[in-house]
């Protein structure tokens, strides 16, 4: 019997990632082994580090974690010759809404994700890493720690990684609940034990992170795409997306379509296309109405300007993000005063308290939904929605403020109607 | 206070994997596991932690309060987590979050008589292509509908 996946796989994936996901017993290190496991370490291990970066800069690959940020540049900015030790810390928080890829790469193929941390520590020096796992994730934390444990006891970690005598220990870490602490800076104040309040920057993470230890800090899909970019070339990953947008995503496809899962898909995949034939359309033949293309902190579209490439300028240059990969898709039967209000009742919720734009400004834009959504919305609340988001974006200490504003400033604007009928008493069902 | 042997195992091992003198790392990871097998974080609990991490009680009480999976009265035995978050909203989250409280006949967070079940609206769990998504304790459940949870739950009754 074939292996129970999460979702059907679609014949239009380019699965670089996902390739081993299929294969039973995948999260074993033998398939691993089997299915060009460790190759890359083994070639790494003869390129010095600054080729490792190279080969990571001419990959084009960026942050999965959300802000996308140069994965090349990023490690580079790591002292490899400070006279402190160096850190590896894996974000594997996942807690963005819409995203839920990283647990299939931990799931389905933990040993990838190892080697392309130990990769990364040849680049920059670094013995330890750190996996920090959501704490709802415990079967995933399980996995992790039985596959750590295969690798040490075949000699894939530990003193001697893989024959070469180079040492490398990894560990897991378990979170306990709590969005903020997917930001990288309150994920170290976390890992140290104390409550997850975001850092001034600078210091930068690379330079002062964990316990004040230079610390390189990717997402788990980040790390996971290391060692195909290393076997078969920074290059061949670039060439797989679009120019400087390298490779391939996981893009999790959620809400209203036929088929939602998680799919591998090329930077510049076009987004309608990955809705109607990769996703298999909208269910009862209903238009689509809008769609939330990386996470609920990035800026909404709606359906006409959902005829695009899916790529990081791309997003940008309509004023959105490709963010997390968490691609939301709402039909037209959706209510967008219920979504909006659903969605700052999350940031409310998650913001840590520490500055008060973010604070007061949450629970006040949640009121005002919660208002209208109850009836009681006044025409002037519309305008208020939008002065109130506009006032939190750039003011606050982290990049949450921004996340709770953006999208509320952007389906205030663009779904005004929605709105308006609540002013006119007249609900739209959801 | 002792733990069972394998949480001792789990503990001797978290407080060895950080550097040197930096034990407060394993605060949150021991509070979490110990609270699966205490049932919450109670005063004996967080001076048991101070002590094996190294650090004052003031210092473990003060992450209690800021992380959501901690809590300092028992929940039930079967702790429900409904997820209403967009992509699970979108799929009928909230008329499951509904149904889970007419069922259980308690509200977020609340826990019934007997002790058995409690139930939490819960935040965005990472399981959004397979929404609507429910966790009991650490099993999740995928596209779960309300007949379904009521099925898991009457299942679970029996069980006992
Ligand atoms: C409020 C907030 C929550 C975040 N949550 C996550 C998360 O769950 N997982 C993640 O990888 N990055 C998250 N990030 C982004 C991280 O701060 C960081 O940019 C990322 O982990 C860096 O890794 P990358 O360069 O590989 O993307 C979050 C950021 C913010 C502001
Ligand atoms: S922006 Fe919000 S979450 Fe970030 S530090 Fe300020 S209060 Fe905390
Ligand atoms: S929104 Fe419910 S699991 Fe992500």
């Amino acid at each position: 019997m074939a292996k129970q996946l999460f979702n059907q796989p679609s014949p239009l994936e380019t699965m670089v990632l996902s390739k081993r996901f299929a294969l039973e017993g995948s999260e074993t290190l033998d398939v691993y082994l089997k299915n060009d496991g460790f190759k890359a370490f083994l070639k790494a291990k003869e390129m010095t580090p600054e080729a490792i970066i190279d080969e990571v800069k001419a990959s084009a690959l960026r942050g999965r974690g959300g802000a996308g940020f140069p994965t090349g540049l990023k490690w580079s900015f790591v002292p490899r010759t400070s006279p402190k030790p160096r850190v590896i810390v894996v974000n594997a928080d996942e807690s963005e809404p819409g995203t839920c890829k990283d647990r299939l790469l931990i799931e389905y193929d933990p040993h990838q994700m190892i080697e392309g941390i130990l990769i990364a520590g040849l680049a920059v020096d670094a013995h330890v890493g750190y996996v920090y796992i959501r704490g709802e994730y415990r079967y995933l934390i399980e996995k992790m720690d039985r596959a750590i444990a295969e690798a040490y006891s075949k000699g894939y970690l530990g003193n001697n990684v893989a024959g070469t005598g180079w040492k490398f220990d990894l560990y897991t870490h378990s979170g306990a609940g709590a969005y903020e602490c997917g930001e990288e800076t309150a994920l170290l104040d976390s890992l140290e034990g104390k409550r997850g309040i975001p850092r001034m920057k600078p210091p930068f993470p690379a330079v002062a992170g964990a316990w004040g230890l230079p610390t390189l800090l990717n997402n788990v899909e980040t790390f996971s795409a290391i060692p195909p970019i290393i076997r078969d070339g920074g290059a061949a990953f670039a060439a797989l997306g679009t120019p400087k947008n390298g490779g391939t995503r996981l893009v999790c496809i959620s809400g209203h379509v036929n088929k939602p899962g998680v799919y591998e898909l090329p930077l510049g995949f076009p987004m309608m296309k990955a809705i109607d034939e990769v996703a298999g359309g909208i269910p009862g033949g209903r238009k689509l109405k809008a769609v939330v293309p990386g996470g609920s902190s990035c800026p909404i579209l709606t359906a006409s300007e959902c005829d695009i490439p899916m790529d990081y300028d791309t997003l940008a240059k309509i004023g959105s993000m490709l963010g997390s990969g968490g691609m939301v898709v709402l039909d037209e039967t959706t209510d967008m005063v219920r979504f909006a209000l659903r969605i700052m009742r999350f940031y409310q919720h998650e913001s840590c308290g520490w500055c008060i734009p973010c604070r007061e400004g949450t629970t006040w834009l949640r009121k005002i939904l919660q208002r209208f959504y109850e009836g009681h919305g006044r025409r002037e609340d519309i305008s208020l929605l939008g002065e109130l988001s506009k006032n939190m974006l750039g003011r606050t200490f982290c990049a949450l403020g921004d996340a709770a504003a953006m999208p509320t400033i952007s389906i205030v604007e663009k779904f005004t109607e929605d709105f308006e009928r609540y002013l006119a008493r007249e609900t739209v069902a959801v | 206070m002792t733990f069972s042997p394998q949480l001792e195992e789990i503990f001797a091992k978290m407080l060895q994997q950080y550097p040197e003198g930096r034990t407060r790392s394993a605060v949150v990871p021991m509070l979490i596991y110990a609270q699966d097998e205490v049932g919450s974080v109670n005063r004996e609990l967080i001076e048991e932690v101070a002590r094996r991490c190294k650090v004052t009680p003031l210092q473990v009480d003060e992450v209690v309060g800021y992380y959501s999976m901690l809590h300092r009265k028992p929940m039930g035995k079967y702790h429900v987590q409904v997820c209403t978050n967009i992509s699970c909203l979108l799929v009928g989250g909230e008329e499951l979050y509904e149904s889970a409280k007419k069922k259980l006949g308690i509200g977020h967070k609340q826990v019934t008589a007997d002790g058995q079940f409690s139930l939490e609206e819960v935040e965005c769990m990472g399981a959004c292509s397979w929404a609507p998504a429910v966790e009991i304790n650490y099993d999740f459940h995928h596209f779960v509908t309300p007949e379904k949870l009521n099925q898991l739950i009457d299942s679970l009754k029996r069980a006992q």
